[in-house]
């Protein structure tokens, strides 16, 4: 696996995180559920990557874990030079303040807040962040950024979800299903959004999704299936997300 | 931290009816506490300042007659700082257009100028003195209660001669706070007068020339009480001592002391309960909050917020609730502070009131209210701070239910789904519908506690004026006569029947303990006065040996067959030994009790007497008590009738207070608790309740979900709740156990049927302005969010 990955990024081959042998068991109520088994993976600078697989693949897990949400129970992950399975939760705060952008499903605004208050939530914590109205901006919300959630659409929550994880200027950005929740229309507006990020900012994207159909718009693709990489691809023709149809 | 405290107001005003519920508890929490403390320390420090101020003194003796020189010999007692001698009489008070007997006491005031000790305060006019001998000062409260200003004039009688006398001042004196007639409840200003004369028209009007009979002191620092106490009852002993006794034991003094102890204890168990439900539903509501807003915690957790914040966010959450209620709380509690303080003023003749509410009540209230928040939300915060990110951005998973046990006990066939849905969702969480069932619980026990004084005074007053004490007229000698007098009274045109009675000062000794009280001769087939046993059975006095009130034999750690040293504190200074033959039950005082015919033989008086009980022809009233004031031997006369009806009066003005706070109060919890566990309901439930909903359940259905389960806390908590009260009111009886009185536990069924029916419709109501949420259920956006 780690060779497939090599070959495919000749061109930029500065790892942003490195994961090796990775495994995640947890319990739910009385089941225990072995949602990774054995992970090695490496994410590269600027790199645009879709994981696709079904519910239950353990792409949320390996999100989180990259994330610094969560931690592996066996197995190590990198972030650049940091090993990231020796940080306690204090180290993992400060790491996700200063390098992570989150984007959620279910956007998980603070219902009590206004787009720009989503925003500035955290541009308040990070160091050098956008100013909210100019992440705003970069999602197109400029003119509904007083609005609560409750009088957002989807498609409009989503987008301060992602004003609100670009705010920070992250270097990494984490998507779960951000267009599981939305239809196919505003899902590309979404995409769109992300993937206009991605560009204009640099800054290196996951999104993990089950739709397959988003795999058009990365650079590469993983698939995973029952906790483990089953295979790795690089997509030769990149389209942009107003070319998507699902 | 600017965007997250917006989150935090808005939250706050998103649950605003729940925070307000408890807002609402705490602020009774509070409020009780600053009422009953700050009442405490305004009265003590009016009392203090008052006693400084006034000199009050610290021993007392009374004497039947000693020389004025005696004074000197007393100044020299080491220890005694400084004397005044005084005369003290009893007195009947005639006043025009008020044909009931008037008891009271003369106090001898200095000739000229204010007294040593015991100085007079003076609400109007002026002192009285010598060169007129007809000026009198009066009590402020007898004047109220009679609308007498200085320039009136009223009749005393002593020793049988009516004298017309000036008022020419009115006010009080440190050692009459309580102005209770001696065996009575309440306080009855309109037929007890205290009143005080310059001393040489007292001594002349009361055979006291040259002499006094009451002596007060003080001591110097580093005096020992019971060492001079000791040498100034030897010095008084050969002029008719009765004993000399320290201001702890000054009957006044007393009085408020045991007040004191009870609003300390009150402002104790109060707040400890309604600070209890507070926290609990702090618990329920917070936990309830954090579990709905677990994403919004791992989101941002996932932006990188340090668990300390988002800690300190729901935190501040709690202590602005707390704060909420505290402010409240010391707003309420100062108010009612203030009302019980003006209620006490007339109970107590305090001639001020320091209203005070100290800044160290208000910052342990404060704190103590800012504690139990924060006990009742530890739980909830350390979820907050322990919710891993990762953890929290998956959905709960659904909670575990079972069967509960009443399904497990075969009755499932008789329960609906609905119903299955009550019993498991209440037998899932056991410990919280413990705790719901506790907190309305005890809102029930409030509302008994508010009316118990009620029930047991009444009782009490029953007891005491009903079975013990039947007669129509009491009245009291001057000092003991000889038996003639009763049938002197006998013939009375009107007077149907006459009782004597004997009464003696004694100090009663057991080993090394002891007790001064008095010591009753009752006629052998007493027929007005009785005495009862623990059951109200009518005791008979036995012909020999002495029977005495439980608490007193308790006190002297007496049991009947033992052997009592009786000390006679009047002239004869006998010591006798007599034994206990039986115990009797009496709620007021603390006396022992004889055959008349044997306690006057064991004095070697013959055939004395004190006083006597009468029964009367009621259309002959007036005459009576015209012609009662007419004896000289006579110095007071009750009559039941008045008595009986002061204490209403009284009951009416001073209980209703008590009894409307803690109804007022007792509804605060019963609203609190169930309001809250409703709106827990339905927010936990509301997607489960919109899809039974939409599966064509009706509103009625889904609101007995809701309802019924609300009506299944309240009548277990009922039940409990008559209980919970009833060992409230038994802790309150129980500090309420002194010489003055005995409080019994006495609850009324109708003190029940109204805490119960207080508890029911304070929960409908509650739950019924919540059940109006369930029209409004959005069924479609209640499925499609995830909550």
């Amino acid at each position: 696996m780690g060779t497939l990955a090599r070959q495919a990024n000749k061109s930029s081959p500065k790892a942003v995180f490195v994961a090796e042998a990775v495994t995640k068991t947890y319990h739910m109520g009385e089941v225990e559920v072995h949602a990774l088994r054995g992970i090695d993976l490496e994410l590269y600078e600027g790199e645009f990557v879709v994981m696709l697989g079904p519910s239950g693949s353990g792409k949320s897990t390996l999100l989180n874990i990259l994330g610094g949400l969560d931690v592996p129970t066996s197995g190590r992950v990198h972030y650049r030079d940091h090993d990231l399975t020796t940080y306690d939760d204090a180290v993992l705060t400060r790491y996700r303040r200063e390098h992570v952008g989150f984007v959620f499903q279910f956007y998980n605004l603070i219902p009590s807040l206004t787009a720009r208050e989503n925003v500035t939530l955290v541009t308040e914590i990070a160091r050098q962040p956008l100013n909210p109205e100019e992440a705003l901006k970069l999602v197109r919300l400029e003119k509904r950024m007083d609005h609560f959630p409750a009088q957002l659409s989807g498609g409009e929550q989503q987008r301060v979800a992602i004003a609100r994880a670009i705010a920070k200027r992250p270097e990494v950005l984490l998507c779960d299903e951000p267009t599981g929740a939305l239809d196919a229309k505003t899902g590309i507006v979404v995409l769109d959004a992300i993937n206009r990020i991605n560009r204009e900012l640099g800054t290196t994207t996951a999104i993990i999704t089950h739709n397959a159909d988003i795999a058009q718009i990365a650079d590469r693709v993983i698939y995973l299936m029952d906790g483990s990489i089953v295979r790795m691809e690089i997509n030769p023709h990149k389209k942009q997300p107003a070319e998507l149809t699902w | 931290m600017k965007t997250l405290d917006k989150k935090l107001w808005r939250d706050l005003w998103h649950l605003k009816g729940q925070m307000f519920a408890i807002a609402s508890v705490m602020a009774a929490g509070v409020a009780s506490f600053i009422m009953f403390l700050s009442t405490l320390d305004s009265l003590e420090a009016s009392r203090s300042l008052y006693y400084s101020e006034y000199r009050f003194p610290q021993v007392f003796a009374s004497v039947k007659r000693a020389p004025e020189s005696l004074k000197k010999r007393l100044a020299e007692i080491p220890g005694i700082n400084k004397v005044d001698t005084r005369v003290i009489t009893g007195v009947t008070i005639d006043i025009e257009d008020f044909p009931q007997p008037i008891t009271g006491y003369i106090t001898s005031i200095p000739d000229f100028g204010e007294p040593l000790l015991n100085n007079l305060y003076l609400k109007s006019g002026r002192l009285a003195q010598a060169g007129r001998e007809d000026e009198i000062v009066i009590s402020d409260a007898f004047a109220q209660a009679h609308q007498l200003k200085p320039g009136d004039s009223l009749n005393t009688i002593i020793k049988g001669l009516k004298r017309k006398q000036i008022i020419v001042g009115t006010g009080g004196s440190p050692e009459w706070i309580q102005q209770l007639r001696p065996g009575s409840m309440f306080p009855d200003y309109k037929r007890h007068g205290i009143a005080w004369m310059a001393r040489t028209p007292l001594e002349h009007a009361y055979d006291m020339k040259g002499a006094f009979n009451n002596v007060v002191m003080t001591l110097s620092a580093d005096a020992n009480a019971r060492d001079v106490i000791e040498q100034i009852d030897q010095l008084l002993a050969k002029y008719g001592g009765t004993g000399a006794y320290e201001r702890k034991d000054h009957f006044s003094h007393r009085f408020l002391e045991e007040e004191f102890k009870q609003l300390d204890n009150l402002g104790g168990i109060f707040p400890v309960i309604f600070l209890g439900v507070a926290a609990f539903l702090l618990n329920v509501v917070i936990t309830r909050l954090v579990g709905a807003q677990r994403e919004q915690i791992a989101g941002l957790k996932a932006f990188g917020y340090s668990n300390l914040i988002i800690g300190l966010h729901y935190f501040k959450l709690v202590m602005l609730i707390a704060m909420l209620g505290t402010a409240t709380g010391l707003a309420i509690g100062s108010w009612l502070a203030r009302q019980l303080s003006e209620l006490y003023m007339t109970l107590f003749r305090l001639p001020f009131l320091e209203f005070v509410v100290l800044p160290e009540v208000m910052i342990k209230a404060a704190l103590v209210c800012a504690v139990a928040a924060l006990l009742g939300t530890i739980v909830a915060l350390r979820m907050v701070t322990r919710l891993k990110p990762a953890e929290a951005m998956r959905p709960e998973p659904p909670a575990v239910y079972g069967q509960s046990m009443i399904e497990k006990l075969g009755l499932k066939r008789l329960l609906s789904a609905p119903t299955r849905m009550i019993v498991r969702h209440l037998s899932h969480r056991p410990f919280k519908s413990l705790l719901a069932v506790l907190g309305i619980a005890m809102s029930c026990a409030i509302v008994m506690s508010g009316r118990f004084q009620e029930d047991t005074i009444a009782y009490m007053v029953n007891v005491h004026y009903n079975l013990e004490r039947r007669e129509d007229l009491s009245m009291l000698f001057i000092e003991p006569t000889s038996r003639s007098a009763l049938y002197e009274l006998q013939s009375l045109p009107g007077v149907e029947y006459a009782e004597a009675f004997r009464s003696v000062s004694v100090r009663l000794h057991n080993e090394h303990r002891s007790f001064t009280t008095s010591l009753h001769g009752m006629e052998p087939d007493s027929e007005i006065s009785r005495l009862l046993d623990g059951r109200l059975h009518p005791v008979k006095v036995p012909a020999e040996g002495m029977i005495m009130t439980g608490y007193l034999a308790n006190k002297l750690r007496l049991k009947p067959g033992d052997n009592v040293t009786v000390e006679v504190l009047e002239e004869n200074q006998a010591v006798l030994q007599i034994p206990l033959v039986g115990l009797v039950e009496q709620y007021l005082g603390t006396a022992a009790y004889m055959d008349m015919a044997a306690l006057n033989r064991a004095l070697g008086q013959g055939h004395a007497i004190s006083g006597a009980y009468l029964y009367i022809d009621p259309q002959q009233e007036h005459a009576i008590f015209q012609r009662l004031k007419e004896i000289p031997r006579i110095v007071g006369t009750a009559a039941r009738r008045f008595e009986i009806e002061n204490f209403h009066k009284v009951l009416n003005e001073s209980m209703m207070f008590w009894v409307s706070i803690a109804t007022v109060f007792a509804i605060v919890i019963a609203v609190g608790v169930v309001y809250n566990s409703a709106r827990i309901i339905l927010a936990e439930r509301s997607r489960e309740l919109a899809s039974l909903r939409v599966l064509g359940f009706t509103r009625g259905e889904i609101s007995w979900i809701l309802l019924g389960e609300l009506a299944l806390l309240t009548l277990a908590a009922i039940p409990l709740g008559l209980f919970l009260g009833w060992l409230l009111c038994l802790y309150i009886a129980s500090m309420l156990q002194n010489d003055l009185y005995r409080v019994p536990l006495i609850l009324e069924p109708s003190t029940y049927a109204f805490a119960a029916t207080i508890v029911i419709v304070a929960a409908a109501v509650s739950a019924l302005a919540v059940r109006l949420r369930l029209d409004n259920l959005d069924l479609i956006a209640v499925l499609k969010t995830k909550e």
